[in-house]
């Protein structure tokens, strides 16, 4: 059985819309490598026919519940399912003595019970999951679970958490991080210091966490999921299921976002327990509410740094502290604070630092990836130091950034000297180099309209009061997995010809399309290197090998490279083929005297030229590849090693309108240059560039996961504001193309950066405009209006 | 049942908890909550056997028509996903109940453009790069359907106000108010 999609098939079915048949034998020119070609699953998507991991639908399907604790800290007396059991229409009810296999799991470090047996960790932790006929009566059978708890005192401050009695077997210290690097006693004539914190982020994709699970008949299970990475998930939960890893077979369902929430497992494990428990199809689908208790959010951080400069402004040493909440289990902490420390210093020439980074355990909700990890938080607060240092100095926060720009072959706080492109100094020049808005009185239409000032349409703040301001900030991070990680992709394409009697290429890649457009750079690819117009995409899915996350702004590089790489070998494969059919004489490498050039097979000496489908013969060639980048180094004692491959880069300028009364703001501009190695779709960097930008400016102004005492109290898009449209100002952005050595076609990754150093550009502008030294983001219409100049550390 | 026992968010404050808490779980049977009805979708009449009164239009359109093409981001009328026309109406699917909507005049993304075509609408956030994980965007292309026949000419601020209703966390809008504009000038004639 496999779930249905009810109007469509999978995306990217070979037999959907998108592919009408082609009659033009060469490539059509404009939608390779370096086109805005449109996407394959474009087409589905304006129609509502694309199927999302929320509309499977299967026959007699049964419908998954998760109950929840209430409580941030406690011990579970006793657990009592008898009720719920009893309910008609109920057809199983499962707990921690119902799972098989490995109790645990994990993205890095399998710390987190499937359901928790004894010990409550965090408010929202599962506890028992149930399947029923109905949502309706999967609801009541989880309200009809009778759970004693007892109610423990909850570790919610990260600070307490170090040294606290351990919260669970593995500690309370996931990882503490030195690093030294240069002349610690190296002293600069002029210092400033400052304590910065950061809010819990959501990544609020929009897409819940929604899957179906369907027993197979050799007592595996289909899984048909939403998620960053399938082989990483079929793992976890292979383990927790006690089968081998060959009989649970994931299959990637259409995705409504992910920005890091996606990389753990949320429903996996137990909407396959279900499934097998009941022998049923069972789907599984969380509420807005529950998604904000389901899966890990962007950790809080308390910062606090010393920069040393010359009179000059140029940076001698860079001290200091970083603290992250990791909250209740391990997720991707590990790899987060190393971004943070890696990164603390922002893309300049700092000749001594000293680092400590710690991530701690917490009973507050756990804490991984999203989008930037580690970098957005730090970046928050290397820039407000450079701004308070360009104000130490008396100088222009653009000169000072520009003074110590990274450029390629200087050396990082890790001792790694950056091998590849580091246009620093381009994109800030770029992004200063737009116009800025005109002034707010200015703009020719007579009367202001409210809807543009801060506050907008409820007419709060008073135009003559509005004050406006601009701020600057820059930020880098690394792209794909670092410090000895074996990080790879793998694809297989294959060439034939199509039904119609027209070549057709089709790509297998477990990468995950997340939204990004993965799916059609790997169309672009191959139209390029093959000359073939008409590219499927087939599902991803376990049955090839693993494509790695869709994370760290990696798959560009790497899925990219590997579909590259296995075009690359279908086209030597070909032009051997047809060098043997031909009889065409070996000499060396025969099939040098052949080439592949414009969908067409040419002998250079002119002996022949064949369109691909009389090349192919009627013989189909298909070839796999994986791809590796080059190889890291961990860090050592100090911090220091060859840990990174490549960084992109970033600079914002945002101009904001502040109205000092009631605290509100109004982003009107955010101009941007982006360093992005080469634009392998414009179109689809520039939504990339823009959604990121969006992602920034929520984090500082708006977007915080209210955790209060361990309890998220804001569990809703009612009260965790995400931009809208009248939120969003105006982006501007440019394209810095230089191609980054040892990339395929020279891309870097570009999801990441523009979320890094966006949220510090808007609170800078928010600085100028009000003069209120803001150390905390989200910035609240309190710390402005009440000029709020305390410990930034303080929660509330 | 106690606070300690109460298994669902009761610190939160919630809603849900607190229907939960007058909830009497043991016992209940879904189908005497049930009734049978019709509806008028697409221009078509559908009948609703023996659904639970409590669910909502959009339930009902994906899981009972098969019209999965109206999404749930939040269930909540707070995210627009779920918008379609009600006797021509943009409403929010979620935050209607199903039952209510008997004699109304239902139209889903599925009803815009029946068949292979595509709206000017649809084709203009295709070709605009408005689309990227694409959950927003059924919620979004009725809800500028709805806009652009009443309001041609709506300035940029208006668009922005219209589709405020509707989140998008992929795309910080951009691309979709160059799809709108787009739109307003092919239907202007001022075109490209
Ligand atoms: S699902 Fe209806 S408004 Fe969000
Ligand atoms: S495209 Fe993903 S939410 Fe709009």
């Amino acid at each position: 059985m496999t779930p249905q999609h009810v109007s469509a098939a999978a995306p990217f079915a070979p037999a959907a819309p998108q592919a009408p048949p082609r009659r033009d034998r060469k490539r059509s020119p404009g939608r390779g490598v370096g086109t805005s070609s449109s996407r394959p699953d474009g087409i589905p998507k304006v129609k509502g026919q694309f199927a999302f991991s929320s509309d499977l639908w299967a026959d007699g399907m049964l419908w998954g519940r998760t109950l929840r604790s209430p409580h941030p800290a406690a011990r579970i007396r006793r657990v009592d399912t008898e009720a719920a059991r009893r309910i008609p229409g109920v057809h199983a009810v499962l707990t921690a003595d119902d799972v098989p296999g490995e109790p645990n799991y994990g993205l890095e470090h399998p710390d987190q019970p499937v359901f928790a047996s004894n010990v409550i960790r965090y408010h929202g932790e599962a506890v028992a999951a149930v399947a029923a006929d109905h949502p309706e009566i999967a609801w009541r059978a989880v309200q009809a679970i009778e759970v004693d708890y007892e109610p423990t005192p909850a570790v919610v401050d990260p600070e307490v958490a170090i040294d606290a009695p351990p919260l669970h077997p593995d500690g309370n210290v996931f990882r503490h991080l030195t690093i030294r690097h240069g002349d610690l006693e190296a002293a600069g004539e002029v210092t400033v210091e400052g304590s910065y914190a950061v809010g819990m982020q959501d990544q609020a994709f929009l897409g819940p966490e929604s899957g179906m699970a369907i027993p197979g008949d050799d007592g595996g299970v289909d899984l048909y999921i939403s998620t960053q990475w399938l082989h990483v998930d079929r793992d976890q939960v292979a383990a927790c299921l006690g089968l081998p890893p060959g009989q649970v077979r994931l299959t990637l369902s259409g995705i409504g976002g992910a920005f890091g929430a996606r990389e753990d497992v949320s429903l996996q494990v137990h909407v396959c327990l279900l499934a097998l428990r009941t022998g049923r199809a069972v789907k599984m689908l969380y509420s807005r509410e529950e998604s904000f208790f389901g899966h890990v959010h962007r950790h809080p951080a308390r910062m606090w740094y010393r920069h040393a400069a010359t009179k000059a402004g140029e940076l001698v040493k860079v001290e200091a502290r970083l603290l992250l909440d990791g909250g209740a289990y391990a997720s991707s902490s590990t790899a987060v604070i190393a971004n943070a420390a890696c990164f603390s210093c922002g893309p300049y020439r700092v000749p001594n630092a000293h680092i400590d980074a710690w991530v701690v355990r917490t009973n507050n909700p756990p804490c991984g990836a999203m989008r930037g990890f580690g970098a957005v938080q730090a970046c928050f607060g290397h820039e407000s130091q450079m701004d308070k240092l360009a104000a130490a100095l008396q100088m222009d926060p653009v000169q000072l950034r520009l003074r110590n720009a990274l450029r390629s072959g200087d050396e990082l706080i890790t001792g790694q000297r950056i091998t590849g492109t580091a246009p620093v100094r381009e994109c800030i020049e770029a992004a200063v180099a737009h116009p800025l808005p005109p002034d707010a009185g200015s703009e020719g239409r007579g009367p202001y309209d409210p809807l543009l000032l801060p506050g907008g349409a409820g007419r709060t703040a008073d135009h003559a009061d509005v004050r406006r301001g601009v701020g600057f900030a820059v930020g880098f991070k690394n792209l794909m997995y670092s410090e000895g990680f074996d990080d790879f992709s793998t694809a297989a394409v294959r060439l034939e010809e199509g039904g119609d009697g027209e070549p057709v290429a089709t790509v297998h890649c477990a990468a995950a399309e997340v939204g990004q457009g993965f799916v059609t750079l790997a169309q672009q690819i191959v139209r390029s290197v093959l000359g073939v117009d008409r590219v499927v995409l087939r599902a991803a899915d376990t049955r090839v090998g693993s494509a790695g996350s869709t994370s760290a702004s990696r798959q560009t590089w790497m899925s990219g490279g590997a579909v590259q790489a296995a075009a690359l070998a279908v086209r030597d494969a070909l032009l051997e083929q047809v060098a043997e059919a031909r009889g065409v004489e070996v000499q060396g490498a025969r099939r040098k005297l052949l080439t592949l050039r414009d969908g067409e097979v040419v002998h250079v000496e002119g002996r022949f030229r064949l369109t691909l489908t009389e090349a192919l013969d009627g013989r189909p060639v298909e070839e796999v590849r994986e791809y590796r980048h080059a190889p890291t180094m961990p860090l050592d004692a100090d911090g220091q090693g060859d840990a990174h491959v490549s960084y992109a880069f970033a600079a914002h300028r945002a101009v904001v309108d502040v109205d000092p009364d009631l605290g509100l703001v109004r982003v009107l501009q955010i101009t941007t240059g982006q360093d992005v190695g080469k634009a392998l779709n414009p179109l689809q960097v520039t939504g990339q560039i823009e959604g990121g930008i969006a992602q920034g400016l929520g984090l500082a102004v708006m977007e915080e996961i209210v955790v209060d005492g361990g309890r998220i109290r804001n569990p809703s898009f009612t009260d965790y504001l995400i931009p809208t449209a009248l939120d969003m100002p105006d982006v501007q952005a440019t394209l810095i193309e230089q191609p980054e050595p040892g990339a395929p076609f020279g891309a870097k990754g570009v999801g990441e950066p523009p979320t890094i150093s966006s949220t510090p550009a808007v609170v800078s502008a928010i600085r100028a405009a009000t003069g209120i030294d803001l150390r905390r983001v989200p910035v609240r219409p309190d710390d402005i209006a009440l000029g709020v100049t305390g410990s930034a550390f303080s929660a509330k | 049942m106690t606070a300690d026992h109460n298994p669902g968010y009761a610190e939160a404050g919630r809603s849900q908890v607190d229907a939960a808490a007058e909830a009497e779980p043991a016992g209940f049977r879904l189908a005497d909550e049930s009734e049978s009805y019709a509806l008028r979708v697409n221009g078509r009449q559908e009948s609703v056997k023996a659904a639970w009164l409590g669910e909502s239009l959009l339930y009902v359109l994906r899981e009972r028509l098969g019209l999965p093409g109206s999404k749930n981001a939040c269930d909540q009328g707070e995210c627009g996903s779920c918008s379609v026309f009600l006797d021509g109406t943009l409403v929010v699917s979620c935050c209607v109940l199903a039952a209510d909507a008997v004699d109304a005049e239902v139209v889903t993304v599925e009803g815009l453009e029946p068949g292979e075509g595509l709206s000017d609408v649809q084709r203009h956030f295709l070709d605009a790069g408005a689309v990227q994980c694409g959950f927003c965007t059924p919620g979004l292309i009725v809800a500028v359907h709805d806009l652009l026949d009443r309001v041609p000419d709506a300035n940029e601020l208006t668009v922005r106000e219209a589709i405020s209703g509707n989140l998008c966390r992929c795309t910080g809008y951009g691309r979709i108010l160059q799809a709108v504009a787009d739109v307003q000038q092919e239907r202007a004639g001022t075109g490209p």
